[in-house]
């Protein structure tokens, strides 16, 4: 287990490498740069400001000064917000997106395995039906269609929650399952499958006629078996609910990363946006390093692979 | 939901069975018996003959503004009411299916191209390339590519070109590794052996004689990857990175939608549903394919 981890983190190290050094030069190379938006500068001005940021430096150079300072955490100054470091930035924009992240991987998890499990369980019957429906309504209708129906029907209509923002915990309810309620669905049809091949194996059959309740049976000897190809799904879901907050944010204005992270390719703000990107890269990297180390914990059979 | 067909099944079959059913023949038959999937194949190209055909019955251009008649409810002489700008929703709503079908089938095409030109080669060739290759697909899944995505749609301008290019560059990874096993599957077999030993050379061996038949699991696949690529065209355009006005697509008409829905939901209910029953209709085409042909799933 513990060289499993080890390559994989040292793996980890090119391919972070080379997220940097594609976004760097893309960022350099596209056409447009972050001042000559708005109010015409002159070109003293202009001058100065790249001076500031080191954008007049040959661009060689200001690779390897990104490198250096990228390695020691620093992930420079905005080009947009000229008083603000991008760490800054991000420190006060990351917990909403975690907090709405993990909410919603909260939800999916939560939802997703006792529909999944019950369907399965109850299988071919109405709940089952109702369960499978539900979860094809969840794949078919995406968030952004969702979202402003349930900000429609809940907020507008009924005026349980507040329709944007980010104060209370009430806030919180209508995004997180918003952005939840897709990746349940994928969950709960990736559960029923898993539990429905590892019902028929043997050893349940064998936990069977030694007498173990249902109960018993479907949490303690089903379920890590049936859960296996949920655990690979967990890889995919997490990028999927990081970028998916981008239009989660922007349906109810949270202020988060995600929005910051549209807005700042936009505006062109070059450290912002590759800031952003490779705080992105690291998170779902390691999080998928955890996935990994699960799915090797629950199946030993891949630690062979 | 509507009624399928009368089956032949109990008086046809026996008599075709005599002459043999080919595997497509028997496929399509047990295909018609599913439903939800005939329900949703009718329902895509129900859809797809409106948006093609539609825009040229209908008395108002796409782009036609009328400022008398803003944010008008539906009606007799606007079925689906207009938007913000006097638009018949209608009108757009079959014009942005153009363009998201377009997009549909087009970005899949792209991704169908190079993850089965890589899946093949990764599982032909085996070995340590088949290990190299398939180590980057994993990690590429593990990527956020759709910030690639936007970042390539901001920055190298709103153009529709690049769109198909990028989010087909982006979903490939699945057809490929599914393409991958396939091939490992059926390279040793005999009809191979004698391709090889004709003298055939790799290209025509993978793809005359090895692609033709992995082609059910591939066509399962491209049914299954269409929605998650109109998903991804839609995505964009909602945050304003896709389609740009004056053009529409579903995604565009949603992300207006949104914005008004408060005094004219229509303006949303209307693009959600055909968008979301157009989703439906793909997975469940795409799920009914599956059966059968009965391909082996990797996912459920």
């Amino acid at each position: 287990m513990f060289r499993f981890i080890a390559r994989r983190l040292l793996e980890t190290i090119p391919v972070l490498f080379i997220i940097v050094t594609a976004t760097f030069f893309m960022v350099r190379f596209v056409p447009g740069g972050p001042f000559d938006s708005e109010k015409a500068t002159t070109p003293e001005i202009r001058a100065n400001l790249e001076a500031y940021y080191g954008l007049n430096l040959p661009l060689h150079q200001q690779y390897t000064n990104y490198l250096k300072a990228i390695v020691q955490g620093d992930l420079g100054r905005s080009t947009k917000y000229a008083s603000r470091t991008v760490n800054e930035i991000i420190a006060d924009k990351l917990p909403a997106s975690l907090q709405l992240g993990g909410l919603s991987l909260l939800i999916a998890l939560v939802l997703g395995l006792s529909a999944g499990v019950i369907a399965a369980v109850k299988r071919n019957t109405k709940i089952d039906y109702i369960a499978s429906s539900f979860a094809m309504v969840g794949i078919c209708v995406p968030t952004f269609v969702l979202g402003p129906l349930l900000v429609l029907v809940f907020a507008i209509h009924l005026g349980w929650f507040s329709a944007s923002g980010w104060y209370s915990w009430d806030d919180r309810i209508l995004p997180s399952l918003t952005l939840g309620i897709v990746y349940a669905a994928g969950i709960a049809r990736l559960t029923r499958g898993g539990m429905l091949e590892v019902l028929n194996l043997d050893y349940i059959r064998t936990a069977r006629a030694k007498g173990a309740s249902e109960a018993r049976i479907i949490f303690r000897h089903a379920l890590r078996g049936g859960l296996l190809p949920v655990v690979s799904y967990l890889g995919p879901a997490i990028a999927g609910i990081l970028t998916g907050s981008f239009v989660i944010e922007t349906i109810f204005q949270i202020p988060g990363l995600g929005r910051e992270f549209v807005n700042s390719a936009f505006n062109r703000d070059y450290t912002l946006v590759l800031g952003t990107v490779i705080l992105y890269a690291v998170l779902i990297i390691s999080l998928n390093l955890i996935v990994d180390v699960v799915q090797v914990w629950l199946n030993p059979k891949l630690k062979f692979e | 939901m509507l009624s399928p067909e009368k089956l032949p099944s109990a008086e046809v079959l026996p008599a075709q069975l005599d002459q043999g059913v080919s595997p497509w023949l028997n496929a399509w038959h047990r295909l018609r018996r599913n439903h939800l999937a005939v329900f949703g194949g009718i329902v895509l190209i129900a859809l797809s003959l409106l948006c093609v055909i539609g825009p040229w019955f209908s008395p108002y251009g796409y782009e036609q503004t009328d400022l008398y008649n803003t944010f008008s409810p539906p009606s007799a002489s606007h079925w689906l009411g207009t938007d913000q700008l006097g638009r018949d929703l209608l009108t757009r709503l079959l014009f942005g299916g153009r363009i998201s079908l377009m997009v549909g089938l087009v970005a899949t095409f792209v991704a169908l191209t190079i993850g089965v030109i890589y899946g093949a080669v990764s599982g032909f060739f085996g070995g340590k390339l088949d290990r190299v290759m398939m180590r980057v697909v994993d990690i590429l899944y593990a990527l956020p590519f759709t910030i690639f995505v936007i970042l390539l749609m901001v920055f190298f301008g709103r153009n529709i070109l690049l769109l198909f290019v990028a989010i087909g560059a982006v979903e490939w990874l699945t057809m490929a590794r599914i393409v991958r096993g396939q091939i490992m599957s059926i390279k040793r077999m005999e009809f191979i052996e004698a391709a090889r030993s004709l003298g055939l050379g790799t290209p025509r061996i993978i793809f005359r004689h090895m692609i033709p038949n992995i082609l059910g699991p591939i066509i399962v696949y491209t049914t299954l990857t269409i929605p998650g690529v109109m998903l991804l065209e839609a995505f964009l355009s909602f945050l304003g990175l896709g389609v740009q006005p004056p053009m529409s697509s579903w995604g565009v008409l949603i992300k207006d939608g949104a914005e008004r829905m408060e005094e004219y939901p229509w303006l949303l209910i209307f693009p959600g549903t055909i968008f979301s029953l157009t989703l439906f209709s793909l997975n469940f085409l795409g799920d009914g394919l599956r059966d059968a042909l009965d391909v082996r799933s990797a996912k459920d």
